[in-house]
């Protein structure tokens, strides 16, 4: 099935995020839309699946005209899609969010869930996606819900597959198998539009590419480009993709970790045993795949656990038992996992986003009056420090890019006086340019002789920026390796091989 | 160095509100002119049907006028300013209404749901009264002193609940609406023990507070309206100052929009909504203490009226706005003022007072009929009010 678009043109108010955008997809083709975050890929393929209407253009399945108003008469068409954020329903079960919409009923209306089971174990088996039909979705981690949302298209036999972003949670070894499975299902006649900012992946799979800047189409590339022109032309401008680590010197431990063990409400311990040390001037990379307790030991650096045993010492002083508020004040700059849920209050403007942990104290407030004009003064300095891209430090968070809520973030954390940096996926949904800011970020800090915590499941990032990389799988540290080590060892180790 | 803007609540803030209001006198409108006998004999011909109910909607909403603003018939040769006397029936009743208003309107910024203002101002009401009536005091200290005890009360009731929420979990919706119920029942247990039952009465009706303790009067004996108003006002400004200017208030906002985020920053969430319930309770007690203390110097078992669940409406139809909860209380003090008076003088009956207050709230909550009945487009309909789940 082919799938053309012709003209397709959406503005939302003044921002222009689609400008007549032409596209063809072919019958059996991986088509990759390339592109930084707010380049409009996103709104492009939601118009694609009808879930919101273009100004103009028109939209061609087999070269005949579609109307697509409504998500089910994408589907309808045999276009299917996987969402970025996941479209699931977190109190039901796997099986149940698949049927979503397509239930069938047995005996007085009972929810028929056998058939559905069958086809979903089918589909996880033949793609290893290792997924339980009876499992609740909340208690999934990310990367699991995530293969939920590749097999309920895979079930509903799309034939055009809108793949939004798909390994952005995946480990390097479960990318693989995607793109493995996206290869088969183009040898088995399926297109595939395949949307994302990661060269490598694009360069493996991709027919061709497409790549879209600030709403146009700015070129077409074939597979064989070289990852520095793709990055360019998606930026718009030459950038450096491995930062350069310069010299400097390691010195005492900042941070030490013993027999850390976290626990949840029922007493299972989520991170067992763990111990591990970073000195100032270095960069401690803890990688693994999502879920394997590596976002629990970075929200005890912070006390934000609740069930916690062992120690976290400081720069010789305990910081388990503490309030949040004493060990952010303690020295340590915790960048959260997720900017949205717990970095940034969206409702809330970009300056008051910027002194959430200090706004009690001076220069910002005197006793309990504030004084809204520092607050503004010094936003606008950290503006200017971090490059954060804005019309008004009074407009909400929410009206930022990803790469300058992040840099937000940043902002904020090291704006206080830090000793240990702990930054937990800080590169997460980023585009290249903001990646590079916040990778150039974190070595500047490493080489101002701070200690640093990277959390990431991103090989490249663990690469590109550690000093020594700890491997954290199903709760346990496997072992702790120098950066020299290779992309193909590393990604063995968070697949829990331990080679003798 | 650029000034700090302030977002004051601009024309586009006030369109929802503002048509809500006006689509419900519409839909008033129409009950008064199917309601109304006279006007329905005329149904067959639609000319004088149209006159006819043009007439009495014109007379009933006339009549509402009068009774909450300003009615030249009651002025006499001696004092010409007689008629404005039920502006200060409005006023009187809008005192209260505001402070139970702020109180529920707090607690929406800190995304909490107070449903409790009513306990909380029962509270207030016992706790003014009491001092009002037991304790005889010099003028001055006597009506700080039972102010003062309104408060504390109706913060340790509000306060109670946010205690509950932070260390146990539970839900502040169901946690105020129980203890709404142990609050009226309290307070008809209370007016039967000697203490509070008024010497030489059997109905349930406390002692009258000492004219000590009462507030002053603003435009003399003729008038029912107080200090009250000015106290209520002052609270407005005070939560305004606590939400836009302090410290506290960023807490409960930040807490409000994403506990989350604030937690991850260092901002105590159990602390937070403790104290935005003590102080939201402490507001709606003061709103007792206004009632009683300004104009009903009673208690009875109906002391309360309406004034904390009308204060809910108020919140929202206030957007949760200090300066918005003024005004929307003014505006259900006028309609409550004015409904006595379109009663008497029309054949409309007060309750087409109730369906249009009731009106306003639905169409508030429901702003795609707005939306639809004025054709507009890009009207901004989402606010702090946010509703949470049941986990929030």
């Amino acid at each position: 099935m082919s799938l053309e678009l012709r003209g397709i043109t959406k503005s939302f108010g003044a921002l222009l995020a689609n400008d007549s955008i032409d596209l063809r997809v072919e019958t059996g083709e991986i088509h990759a839309i390339l592109g930084e975050n707010g380049a409009g890929k996103s709104t492009l393929m939601n118009i694609v699946y009808g879930l919101v209407a273009p100004d103009s253009g028109e939209i061609l399945v087999d070269d005949v005209v579609k109307n697509i108003k409504e998500p089910s008469d994408a589907l309808a068409s045999g276009i299917g899609m996987v969402h970025q954020h996941f479209m699931l329903v977190p109190v039901f079960t796997v099986a149940e969010n698949i049927v979503l919409g397509h239930e069938k009923s047995g005996f007085a209306g009972r929810l028929d869930l056998n058939e559905a089971r069958e086809r979903i174990k089918k589909v996880s088996d033949q793609f290893n996606f290792n997924v339980n039909p009876d499992d609740l979705i909340e208690g999934l981690p990310v990367g699991v819900q995530q293969r939920v949302e590749i097999i309920r298209a895979l079930i509903y036999d799309a034939k055009v597959l809108i793949l939004d972003e798909p390994t952005a949670v995946l480990t390097p070894q479960e990318t693989d198998d995607l793109l493995k499975i996206m290869k088969e299902l183009k040898g088995q006649g399926t297109s595939i539009i395949f949307i994302t900012h990661k060269l490598r992946e694009v360069k493996e799979v991709a027919d061709r590419i497409t790549i879209i800047r600030r709403g146009k189409v700015v070129g077409n590339a074939s597979p064989d480009a070289s990852q520095k022109e793709l990055a360019s032309l998606m930026v718009g401008r030459e950038v450096e993709l491995a930062p350069d680590k310069g010299a400097h010197s390691i010195g005492e431990p900042v941070l030490t970790v013993k027999d850390l063990t976290v626990r949840d409400n029922s007493g299972r311990a989520l991170v067992n045993n763990v111990n591990f040390e970073v000195r100032a001037g270095e960069v401690l990379a803890i990688a693994g795949v999502q879920g394997n307790g590596q976002s629990e030991v970075a929200r005890a650096m912070v006390n934000l656990e609740e069930h916690v045993e062992g120690s976290i010492i400081l720069d010789g002083a305990e910081v388990i038992g503490k309030s949040v508020r004493e060990s952010l004040h303690a020295g340590i700059a915790f960048v959260p996992e997720s900017r949205e849920l717990d970095g940034l209050i969206a409702s809330m403007s970009i300056a008051e986003n910027l002194i959430l942990d200090l706004h009690d104290l001076p220069p910002y407030a005197k006793g309990i009056q504030m004084s809204p004009n520092t607050v503004l003064s010094e936003a606008e300095k950290r503006k200017v420090e971090f490059d954060i891209r804005l019309q008004s430090v009074t407009d909400p968070i929410s009206s930022l890019s990803g790469g300058n809520k992040q840099k937000v973030v940043l902002a904020r954390e090291l704006s206080r006086p830090v000793k240990l940096l702990v930054a937990s996926q800080p590169t997460r949904g980023l585009d290249v340019g903001s990646i590079e800011f916040v990778h150039k970020r974190i070595l500047e800090e490493r080489d101002a002789g701070r200690a640093v915590l990277l959390f990431s499941t991103e090989l490249d990032e663990v690469l590109a920026l550690a000093d020594r990389i700890a491997v954290m799988y199903r709760g346990e540290i496997l072992s702790i390796v120098p950066s020299g080590v290779s992309a193909q060892e590393l990604g063995l180790l968070m697949a829990g091989v331990v080679h003798a | 160095m650029r000034k700090l803007k302030i977002k004051r609540p601009s024309l586009r803030a006030l369109t929802l509100p503002g048509l809500s209001f006006l689509l419900a006198m519409a839909f008033g409108a129409l009950l008064i002119a199917f309601s109304d006998s006279t006007v329905l004999k005329h149904i067959g011909h639609p000319w004088s049907f149209l006159k006819a109910a043009g007439v009495a909607v014109w007379q009933s909403y006339l009549a509402l006028f009068e009774g909450s603003v300003y009615n030249p018939s009651l002025a006499t040769p001696h004092d010409a300013l007689l008629s404005w006397y039920p502006l200060s029936e409005t006023l009187v009743t809008a005192a209260p209404l505001i402070l139970a208003g702020l109180s529920v309107a707090l607690a929406f910024r800190a995304g909490l749901f107070n449903i409790g203002a009513q306990g909380q101002f029962i509270f207030g009401s016992i706790a003014a009264s009491y001092v009002g009536f037991h304790f005889h005091w010099p003028i001055g200290i006597h009506v700080i002193a039972a102010t003062v005890a309104a408060i504390i009360a109706g913060a340790l009731w509000g306060g109670l609940v946010g205690l509950l929420k932070a260390r146990t979990g539970a839900h502040e919706v169901i946690v105020t609406i129980m203890l709404n119920y142990v609050a009226l029942y309290f307070l008809m247990w209370l007016l039967g023990t000697t203490t509070f039952l008024r010497p030489g009465r059997r109905d349930p009706i406390s002692p009258d507070v000492l004219p000590s303790a009462r507030m002053p009067l603003l435009a003399g004996s003729n008038y029912r309206v107080n200090l009250g108003i000015f106290v209520a006002l002052a609270a407005a400004t005070f939560v305004w100052w606590l939400l836009s200017r302090s410290t506290w208030g960023f807490r409960f906002r930040a807490v409000g929009a994403n506990s989350a985020a604030a937690k991850t920053a260092g901002i105590s969430v159990p602390f937070v909504m403790t104290s935005v319930m003590a102080i939201s309770g402490a507001l709606a007690g003061l709103g007792g203490a206004v009632h009683v203390l300004g104009s009903d110097f009673s208690l009875t078992s109906g002391t309360a009226g309406n004034f904390g669940f009308d204060a809910i409406t108020v919140a929202l139809l206030g957007r949760a706005k200090p300066m918005g909860v003024v005004f929307a209380s003014l505006l259900f003090g006028a309609l409550r003022a004015g409904g006595g008076t379109m009663q008497a003088n029309t054949n409309t009956p007060i309750d087409i007072v109730l369906v249009i207050q009731a009106l306003v709230v639905l169409f508030i909550a429901a702003p795609s009929v707005v939306k639809w009945v004025f054709r507009l487009k890009n009207l901004k309909t989402t606010g702090e009010l946010a509703a949470k789940g049941w986990n929030g």
